[in-house]
Formats: C-alpha cells, sequence, structure tokens
C-alpha cells in the first residue's frame, strides 16, 4: 500500500483526467451522441420497414382472398345466368313448339273443314246435275214410253229417293 | 552427434565465462521491468552500451513542467537519464528513483532512516510518456469515431471507414452493458462515459502490449483517475431510492426502534461499501495490467536469462502465449471497469415504486 502511494504521481493523474474529462466531452458532442442518434434512426427505419413491409404482406393477402371471393362469387352468377338462360331457351323453345302444334292443328282443322265444305258443295252440286241430267234423261226415256206426266213425275220422284249418296 | 557435443562444451565453456555476469544479468532485467512499469519522462525506444561504457538512449525527450514558485519547464534531456542536474532560475533538479528532488549544485540527497529521499519534491505537472500515450489514444479516439459519427450522414445512415469496425461494439456496450444494468429509461445518459471509458481502457491496454511498451493503465494514478469519474458520476446522479437504499435499507420492514441497533452496523458497512466499489475498480484494472506486463517482461528476460537451446525458445513460446492471453485481457479489462461502472450507475438510477 505504500508503496502505491508512493508511485502515485499528482501530475499523471490530472493529465489524466484533464485528458479524459476533455475527450468524453468532446466525444459525447462530436461522435457518441451522433452515433448512437444514427444507429437509432437506423434502427427505427428497419423496425418500420419490417413492419411495412409485414403490413403489406397481410394488405396482399387480404387483397387476394377478397378477389378469390370475388372471383367466386362472379363464376357463381355466371353458372346462375348460364342456367337461367338456358331455362328461358328451354322454355321458349318448348313455348314455341307448343304454339306451332296449335296452330298447326288449327290450320289442319281449317282445311279439313274446308275441304269438307267443298266436298259437300260439289257432292249437292253433282247431286243437282244428277238429279237433273236424270230428269232429262227419264224425260227423254219416258217421253218416249210414257206420255202421262204425272205418273212419270211420281215416279221420277220416287226414284230419286230411292237414290242415296254415299 | 559431434555437433552436439561440440555445441555442449561450448556452451560449457561459455557459461563458465557468463557465470559471474549472470547474477548481475538477473539484477538488470529486474530493474529493468521494475523501470519498464513505471512512468518515464521521456519517450525512450532502445538504449545500447558503447564499447567505452556510455550509454546511448535513442528516443524523445518530453517537456517537464514543475511548479516550484512559478512555473519551471524544461527538457527531460537536461537529466541525461538521471545522470546529470537539470539547472532552471537559480534552481537544481534531480531524477532519482524516476521522481524529480529539489536540489542543491553538487546533487545532494538527504535520506531518512528507512533510507527515503527527504528533498523537496516540486508540484510535477510534467507531460511524460504516459501523459504522451494518452495523447495519441485520445487523438486516435477522437477522429475514430467522430470519423464514425461522421460518415454516417454522408452513406444514409449506414457506417463507412474504419469506425465501422468499431460500430458493433459501440451497439455491444449499449445494448448488453448499459441496458440491462441501468435500464431502458435512464441508459442514454451515462452512454458517454461508458463508450469513452471502455474504448479509452481498451485502446492504452493494447498501446501497452505494443513494443512501445508504455503501462499507462498499470499506473495507479491512471486507474485512480477513471475510478474517481465511476464514484462521482455514480453519487452525483444517484436518485433518491439510491440514498435511501444506504441510509435506510430495511424500510418499512420493521419499527424504527428495532431498526436503531441494526442500522449501527448496516450503515457504516453501506457507506464503507459507496467507496469500496469504486476502489475495487482502481485495484482490479491497475493490478491485472501490471501483472500481466511483469509477467510478460519476466518470461521475455529468461530468454536472456536460459541462453540454450531449449529454454529460449520455451520462454519464447510461452511469452507468446501469455501475448495473445494479454490482448484478451486487455478487452476484458476494459470491458470488466465498463460493465461495472454501468452496474454502478444502476446502482444509482434505480428508481422503485415502493421501498
Amino acid at each position: 500500500m505504500e508503496k502505491l502511494i508512493e508511485e502515485f504521481s499528482f501530475g499523471l493523474f490530472f493529465w489524466q483526467t484533464l485528458l479524459f474529462v476533455g475527450l468524453l466531452l468532446l466525444l459525447a458532442k462530436y461522435a457518441w451522441r451522433p452515433i448512437l442518434e444514427a444507429v437509432e434512426e437506423r434502427e427505427n427505419t428497419i423496425k418500420d420497414s419490417l413492419e411495412a413491409a409485414e403490413k403489406a404482406k397481410a394488405d396482399m393477402e387480404a387483397v387476394q382472398a377478397d378477389n378469390k371471393r370475388i372471383l367466386k362469387e362472379a363464376r357463381a352468377e355466371r353458372d346462375a345466368l348460364l342456367a337461367d338462360a338456358k331455362k328461358a331457351s328451354t322454355q321458349m323453345i318448348n313455348d314455341a313448339k307448343e304454339a306451332a302444334q296449335v296452330e298447326a292443328e288449327k290450320i289442319a282443322a281449317a282445311a279439313q273443314e274446308a275441304i269438307q265444305q267443298e266436298k259437300n258443295a260439289a257432292i249437292n252440286d253433282l247431286k243437282n246435275q244428277v238429279a237433273s241430267l236424270s230428269i232429262d234423261i227419264a224425260q227423254k226415256v219416258v217421253q218416249g214410253e210414257l206420255a202421262d206426266a204425272k205418273k212419270q213425275e211420281a215416279l221420277v220422284e220416287k226414284l230419286i229417293k230411292e237414290i242415296e249418296i254415299k | 552427434m559431434l555437433f552436439t557435443a561440440s555445441f555442449a562444451f561450448a556452451n560449457n565453456a561459455a557459461s563458465t565465462k557468463e557465470s559471474a555476469e549472470k547474477g548481475d544479468l538477473k539484477s538488470e532485467i529486474k530493474a529493468y521491468i521494475a523501470h519498464h512499469l513505471l512512468d518515464s519522462y521521456d519517450f525512450s525506444l532502445f538504449s545500447y552500451t558503447k564499447d567505452n561504457g556510455e550509454h546511448v538512449y535513442v528516443g524523445l525527450p518530453l517537456p517537464v513542467i514543475l511548479w516550484d514558485n512559478g512555473l519551471k519547464v524544461f527538457s527531460s534531456s537536461q537529466f541525461h537519464h538521471g545522470e546529470t542536474l537539470a539547472e532552471v532560475d537559480g534552481n537544481y533538479y534531480k531524477l532519482y528513483h524516476n521522481k524529480i528532488y529539489k536540489t542543491d549544485a553538487v546533487g545532494t540527497i538527504v535520506y531518512d532512516d528507512q533510507h527515503h529521499a527527504t528533498n523537496e519534491k516540486p508540484l510535477d505537472f510534467s507531460i511524460t510518456k504516459s501523459v504522451v500515450s494518452m495523447l495519441l489514444v485520445v487523438l486516435i479516439m477522437f477522429f475514430l469515431f467522430k470519423g464514425l459519427a461522421q460518415s454516417y450522414g454522408q452513406n444514409k445512415g449506414i457506417a463507412t471507414g474504419p469506425g465501422r469496425f468499431f460500430e458493433p461494439i459501440v451497439l455491444y456496450v449499449r445494448d448488453d452493458i448499459a441496458r440491462p444494468n441501468i435500464g431502458e429509461k435512464k441508459y442514454k445518459q451515462y452512454m458517454p462515459f461508458l463508450l469513452t471509458v471502455f474504448f479509452f481502457i481498451w485502446f492504452l491496454n493494447i498501446l501497452g502490449l505494443t513494443p512501445l511498451g508504455v503501462n499507462v493503465t498499470g499506473n495507479i494514478a491512471v486507474t485512480f483517475g477513471l475510478a474517481l469519474l465511476t464514484f462521482l458520476i455514480t453519487n452525483l446522479t444517484g436518485t433518491k431510492d439510491y440514498w435511501l437504499h444506504i441510509f435506510d435499507p430495511l424500510g418499512d420492514s420493521m419499527p424504527w426502534f428495532a431498526k436503531i441497533p441494526l442500522y449501527i452496523i448496516l450503515i457504516p458497512i453501506e457507506v464503507l461499501g459507496i467507496f469500496i466499489k469504486p476502489f475495487s475498480l482502481l485495484i482490479r484494472l491497475y493490478a491485472n495490467m501490471q501483472a500481466g506486463h511483469i509477467v510478460l517482461m519476466s518470461l521475455i528476460g529468461l530468454m536472456f536469462i536460459f541462453k540454450s537451446w531449449i529454454g529460449s525458445p520455451l520462454s519464447f513460446g510461452l511469452a507468446f502465449a501469455i501475448s495473445l492471453i494479454e490482448i484478451l485481457v486487455a478487452l476484458l479489462q476494459a470491458y470488466i471497469f465498463t460493465m461495472l461502472s454501468a452496474l454502478y450507475f444502476g446502482f444509482a438510477a434505480e428508481e422503485h415504486e415502493h421501498h
């Protein structure tokens, strides 16, 4: 201990303290504060960037999920639309077919009726012509055989009645 | 075989001649080590003795500054390494056992019973070898860390230049020394001291391992100065809780009349602790660096004592290994000093919700 005190140099202690405190003050102002600030700023920047990246990733995922959902909805809508359209078209075709059928039947019926009418008219006409022809023929025949007109007409009448047109 | 025999013979012949000198060599090495461990008034690089017995010193003389009824400044070359007196303004000064004494024209030294010189010692503010080394470290540190600080601005917050190698260490001091010991809230105000003291001690320790061989951190005045600052900062920034912990360590755990007999013992211990903590810092650093230098120099000295093909390489190998360990110790001691300072600052800065 005595040796330590003997060794102690006040001058060295003085210079050491002076130099060290001077260095401390200089470095605190010109080095440590700017260094620590710069490092802290850099750390904050890194932290913020990482957070921003994380957030961007989360946003991206949300957007992707949204997109998927929208796509799915659009598909479902499209499918529904297609199904509707198909149904409508089938309906339309069926309706058209039915209408056509009905029209066709109507036309056929009308045609049938017209033909029937024509036929009846033709038959009546024919009947009349045949009647008059028959009368003419009978007249000519009976003129030669029968003189009595009244008897002849009764005969013709009877004959016409017997003729049934089928 | 023949070679070994002839070598052994030659060695034998030499050793008989040397045996007379051997005692001389040992004491010379011892004196050299003792001299090296002390501060010096000149920055000597090496010395040799000419054939005619004249000592030649190669190095730089440094200014001697004395306060002896006025400022006396002269060059240490006037002492001629203690061989001559220095005369300034009619006063004579003698360099005796590495200290400057005031003396008369013939250089009389008066001794007391224990062979201590009793001559008057003027106040000595000389720029010694240690002061020059510290100045060197101060300059290196200032430009190194100023450069580092500036490089951030020039390169978007990323360090460049030689300072960047020290950035991780700065961060280590912040994250592993200051933050855990002092606490997130208050560590910032202690950072300049912790960083400066860490690099100051580390650089000086490393400088001590270079062939310049300055033993600055192994000097009690230097470690005292550093520990004193730790002591002052600890106690000047001490919170109410810190002082309460010293003068009322038991708090509300027992009534006041029960505390009195305990406190007669406890308070002196706590108060002593305030001084012992920084004292341990100064002794630890001093003793470690001093011991390292003694071991290293002794091993180097052994090489000259052995002068054999086995002993010298062996002691060289040992000296080399110890040097490597000393590089580690240089860092370790800087770390320990900083770590413990931070710990003491942590005590000073502590704040409890309740006590």
